[in-house]
This record gives structure tokens, sequence and C-alpha cells, in this order.
């Protein structure tokens, strides 16, 4: 039977199939972070238990980390007591049990997603797992990687598997080359407009076509990080060249182990005759620039197209957007560019990751941000590549036009911590979820890519790339 | 100890797409305990000030229109909403808190997948029902404080002495809100499965084991 990427992965890792529809999925990588472990750890230790295989977990700090951290910090110094406690808690855990950790004090600390697959912890097809919906960013790698719920979470640690039933197949097909100023995240943002935030529920989505053979990892991994906000807890690259060559770099397996493993890595792709539940075709050479303007992800259009009002909706969504634009504070403006805007965030496992730094350099360098932007702020998403980008003067770019150059963590994408919106601050934002509050309370996010991000700061005003 | 059937007032959110951020912000997320979510959920809407984890409800300055302000719905156990409930992020604190206030049960026309299965975790039963029928309920339930009873053996919602849906679920996932099961204990009986397994994949991907970097 020909199989598609997913249901070899599927296959691959299935201990058993119970007669109630649900089966054991074996699970090769466990990332953990501070904020939703600690009551799976409260649970093994209520119930006697250790974690079934140690070398399977590793963990790092990054939710509600504090970003102006320098040097010399470790966690007994944030201020913020209550975040104090997750972090020392993380540390507990991990000292208690054994798990591999990059606590807050390591130069290789860094949100969890940016940090695995640069310290050759993600592999191609293994089953990944956190308690984290953007784990989907794994799925770069040929991995079937899904976010969980917390008692998943101990689940997991327990017993190495997870108890799931088996997702539909989607697939994706992105042909053609992208327009100068465009990127990975536009392609993306297009995709959740089209399809919706809940047009991939219940599936797996296999992202293909000329489009994502030509693409880096990190733009791979841009686009399989915000399939969750398409709906799709997994999202999937097939593996090939690209992929062999960024696990080569990244992983310090020797040599023999490595090309025994590529044979197997090899055949981590759909049958050409697969069967799709669903397949989408769309030609990335028609796309622009796309910013979000409302509270969802799927409220995303062209940078230079109008707002949309009432008549361009059906009936039924009609409240949906009277609310998102009274939240985001649109009364009156026609278009994006009628907006002015408080701050900038370039980070989050989105995007923070080196390529996404050097295309926010490129258009700031020897520019300074506007006099209407009260903040912004890089930060890189992990200690491996904060360094990179200081090694190539990224660094020095972001800081002499009047940027932030912050320490590792998810910073601004979340309100979680010191880095926050005021009420009705406007930012733009590399980020993924532009939810009512998400990046503080009554904070109003717009969604774009590094480099729309970098030239809002510039001008203040979101600008045409090209 | 069986939990069969949900009775209990409907609170209604007529909105799509409420995330998870909304249903608890993240401000809340750095408590390490599994209980006591209840006070924050909906917080953005339901308090005019701004929350702290170590606040309580009577500390607050409370949003007089919002739905479970008012009675009887502070006392709701069914909530009624529309497309997507639950999506965004994974975070289960989103079932803590409904479960924490006292829901029992979310009916909706389709939901965030994490969120689905973290409900089943928590003796949170998330219905979904068609569209035409989530309207239905919604004509139903709107003008009067109204009350549904479940019946989770037969799958059945009633929503007037005389009027009923049918809805389906995975009896698997079912039998762990109706028999309290907990899930690690019954994945633990395969262990000598999982054993055998993780042996013969030792021996075929070696590059999965001891690595570290
Ligand atoms: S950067 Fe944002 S989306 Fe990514 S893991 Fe952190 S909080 Fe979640």
């Amino acid at each position: 039977m020909p199989a598609t990427l997913y249901d070899k992965l599927w296959d691959e890792h299935l201990v058993q199939t119970e007669d109630t529809n649900e089966s054991l999925i074996y699970i090769d990588r466990h990332y953990l972070h501070e904020v939703t472990s600690p009551q799976a750890f409260e649970g093994l230790r209520h119930k006697n238990l250790r974690p079934w295989r140690l070398d399977a977990n590793v963990a790092t700090p990054d939710h509600n980390v504090p970003t102006d951290r320098g040097d010399a910090f470790n966690a007994e110094l944030i201020k913020d007591q209550v975040a104090k406690i997750q972090v020392v808690e993380l540390d507990k855990n991990c000292n208690n049990f054994g798990i591999h950790q990059f606590d807050i004090t390591s130069n290789k600390q860094g949100i969890v997603h940016v940090m695995g697959p640069e310290l050759g912890y993600t592999l191609p097809g293994m089953t990944i797992v956190c308690g984290d919906s953007h784990t989907s960013t794994h799925g770069a790698f040929g991995c079937l990687a899904m976010g969980i719920g917390t008692s998943e979470v101990e689940h997991v640690l327990a017993t190495q598997c997870l108890k799931i039933t088996k997702l539909r197949n989607m697939q994706i097909n992105f042909n053609g080359s992208l327009q100068k100023g465009v990127t990975s995240k536009d392609i993306v943002l297009h995709l959740i407009k089209l399809i919706g935030t809940a047009g991939g529920t219940g599936h797996a989505i296999e992202f293909s076509g000329s489009y994502i053979k030509s693409a880096s990892m990190e733009s791979r991994m841009t686009i399989c990080n915000m399939a969750i906000e398409a709906g799709a807890k997994v999202g999937l690259v097939e593996v090939d060249a690209t992929t062999l060559d960024y696990v080569k770099k990244h992983s310090n397996l020797s040599d023999s182990i490595f090309s025994q493993a590529c044979e197997y890595w090899e055949t981590l792709k759909s049958d050409s005759d697969a069967n799709f539940d669903q397949t989408i075709n769309i030609d990335v050479s028609k796309i622009k620039p796309q910013v979000t303007w409302g509270t969802s992800p799927e409220m995303t259009i062209d940078f230079d197209a109008e707002i949309p009002s009432q008549e361009d909706v059906d009936e039924s969504n009609h409240e949906n957007l009277l609310l998102a634009k009274a939240y985001m504070g649109l009364d009156g403006s026609k278009s994006l560019q009628d907006l002015s805007f408080d701050k900038i965030f370039i980070g989050s496992c989105t995007n923070s990751r080196i390529e996404d730094l050097r295309d926010a350099a490129s258009a700031i360098e020897g520019k300074k941000i506007s006099k209407d932007i009260t903040e912004a702020i890089v930060v890189p998403g992990s200690g491996m590549v904060k360094a990179q980008a200081e090694d190539e003067g990224l660094d020095k770019i972001f800081i002499e036009a009047g940027f932030l150059w912050r320490d590792p963590g998810c910073s601004m994408c979340l309100g979680m911590n010191p880095d926050q919106l005021k009420p009705y601050e406007r930012c733009a934002s590399t980020s993924n979820r532009n939810f009512e509050g998400r990046q503080g309370n009554l904070g109003r996010t717009h969604l774009m890519s590094p480099l729309m991000a970098a030239l809002t700061a510039i001008n203040g005003r979101i600008t045409d790339p090209s | 100890m069986s939990n069969s059937i949900i009775t209990g007032i409907v609170a209604t959110f007529d909105r799509d797409n409420i995330d998870t951020d909304q249903i608890i912000p993240t401000e809340y997320l750095k408590s390490i305990k599994k209980f006591g979510f209840g006070d924050f959920l909906f917080d953005g809407w339901r308090y005019l000030d701004e929350g702290r984890l170590d606040m309580t409800a009577d500390d607050r300055s409370k949003n007089n229109d919002f739905i479970l302000n008012k009675e009887p719905y502070t006392n709701a156990k069914i909530l009624l909403t529309r497309d997507n409930f639950g999506c965004g992020s994974s975070r289960e604190h989103a079932v803590w808190a409904l479960r924490d206030f006292g829901f029992k049960s979310v009916i909706a026309s389709s939901f965030g997948d994490i969120f689905y299965n973290n409900c089943f975790k928590n003796s949170v039963l998330p219905i979904k029902l068609s569209k035409e029928q989530i309207n239905h309920l919604f004509e139903v339930s709107n003008f009067a404080p109204v009350s549904f009873e479940i019946d989770l053996l037969k799958k059945e919602l009633k929503y007037k002495d005389d009027s009923s849906y049918m809805f389906d679920v995975k009896d698997s996932l079912l039998d762990r809100i109706i028999n309290n099961l907990d899930d690690v204990d019954m994945t633990l009986k395969h262990k000598k499965h999982i054993q055998a397994f993780e042996q013969k994949r030792r021996n075929q991907r070696p590059w999965l084991f001891d690595y570290s970097n």
C-alpha cells in the first residue's frame, strides 16, 4: 500500500493498537520547559514513578526567563517571584530525576524549538513531543512532532509512549519561487488566511512542492512551526539533501552512525502515489508580504490591501470582525499603512533563527529606527544563534539602528516575562499569535516577517519591502 | 465512582475561535500547581483590572456585564460556544480553569485538537455538534437561563424535556470520564510490550539512544 510520510512515521513508532481506536506510539524525543512540566513531575512523585528513559528527555527554561540577563545571571536573580519559582522548580526536577537540562546559566539555553535542532537533538524520523503546541516545528526534519498537554507530559515521562488516534493526511504544495521581499513567514500566513485557523484540524499537513524543495531548514521550520495556527497538530516536510546537510553540521554523530542513519532517513518521504485526504496547491510567486490586522492569525491580508469591512465577510462573521477591529483600535483605518506602531519584536520560535536575524539586519543596516517607536527588541532564539549573530556582526547593526539586543527566550511572544506590551500599544511582531492579550494585557499585535518588522521599525509604519 | 450524567446551567459564548489565551491568560501559567485556576477563567473578559496569580476573584474588580459574573451563570456547568473552541496553545491550564470553575462539559461545533484531548484527562466532556444544532441550542438558551442534561452512557444531550441530540465521541475517551481512569496506570499494563519495542528500536536505530551534545 502506498503510504504518506506521516503514515510511515506512524507505522514505525506503533507499539500497539488497542481495540478502542487509540494507539500507543513510542516517543523518541521529549523536550521540556518550565511552564508545562511542574505538574507532570508532581504526578510522577505522587505515583512513585521514575522517568522511563532519561536520555530521551532534554529540558530548558524559555517561556518566562528575562531577556536582559547579561553575564553571570542565575535563576535566583529573576525578579518576578512567580517566574523564579518555575525556573527553580525545573532545575530541581531535572536534578532530582536526572534529566539533562540546558539551564538558565548555559550558553546553549534557548527557546526549546530553536535549541533542539541546532544541538542535534532533533533527528529525522523521530517522534518528538513537548508540552508546547509549536513542537510542530520539528516536523521540518521529517519528524512526527506535536504539542501535548501536561497530563501527556507526565504520561510520556512515565511510559515513553503517547496514547493517540491517527490523524488524517493533508498535503499543501507550495510551487514557484518567491517575489522579492517575501519570506517563508508570508507563505505560511497566506496559507492560514486561505484555510483558516481550523483548516487543518484533525490533520497532519505535509508541505511539499518546488518552493519547499528549495527552502532552507530555517524556512521549513518557520512553516511547520505555524502549522498549529492552521489547526494542524503536525506539520511535515520530507527528508532531502538539505535536511541531511543540516543534520550533519548540527549533530555530533560519528561518520559511521551517520551514514547508517542516512540509509533510513532517505526513505522518509511520501510514496509518489500516496493518498492524501486533501491536497491544496498554492502558487507562491503570487504571494505578497502578509500582515495580520486582527486577533486571529487567519485575519491576514496583503500588506497593501484594505482592511476587511463587514461587506467583505459573510454574515456569520460580522461579530468576529467587529470585535477584532475594536480590540485592535482600527476604527477608521482603511489600510495597515495608516497605522503607527509603538513597539517592534523580532524573535520567537517562529522567527529567531540566524536566517531571520540576517534578513532583518539587511533591511536596517546603516539606518535608525523611527522616532515613533518606543522600543524595538531583537531576541535571538538560542545561545548558539546569539553567538553566531555576534560573530557575523549582526548585533552591531541592530544596536546602531536603535534596537535592544537581548538574551535568548520566548520574550514578547507571550506576556509571561518582563517583555510585554502595555495596554493599546501596537506591535510589529515576528511571533505566531495575535490573540487578545497575548503580548500583554490589551496589547495589539500585528504578525509579519522579520524583514517587514525591521522595515516597520525604520519607518514607524508598514512599508513596501520591494 | 461513576460519572455518567452531567446536568446544569448553560452559559453561552457566541463567538468563534476562543483560544486558550482567552480561556486563561499566560500570567497564570506560572503556577506549578494543578488546581486553583477557576478564578482566572476568561480573566480578560471577566475582570476590569489586571490580575495576578496570588489574587482571588474577591480581590478583583468584576465586569458585571460578563455572563459568568451574572446569576445564575456563576454556577454554570455547561458551556455552549461556536467554532474552533480551545485553539492555540497546548496549555492544559485552560481545561483546569474550566474544571475548577465548575464546568463539566463544553459544547461547540469544533475544537482545537490538543484542547480536545486535554479535556478527557480532566473529566471535562467536549461535545461536537453540527453548526445547525449549535444554532438551535443558542436559540433555546439565549433568552432565559436553561439547564441541559447529558447522558454519557447514551451519548445524548437533552436540551428540553422532550428534545435531545445524540452526539458522537470515542468510547475509550468517554470511559476515562465515566470511570475516572488514569492513562499512566493503563499504559503501564503494557510495560513488557513497550520494553520489547524499545529493545528492537535500540538495535535498529542506534543513533536515537544515548545522544548528547
Ligand atoms: S516563542 Fe512563543 S510560541 Fe514559541 S515556545 Fe515560546 S511562547 Fe511558545
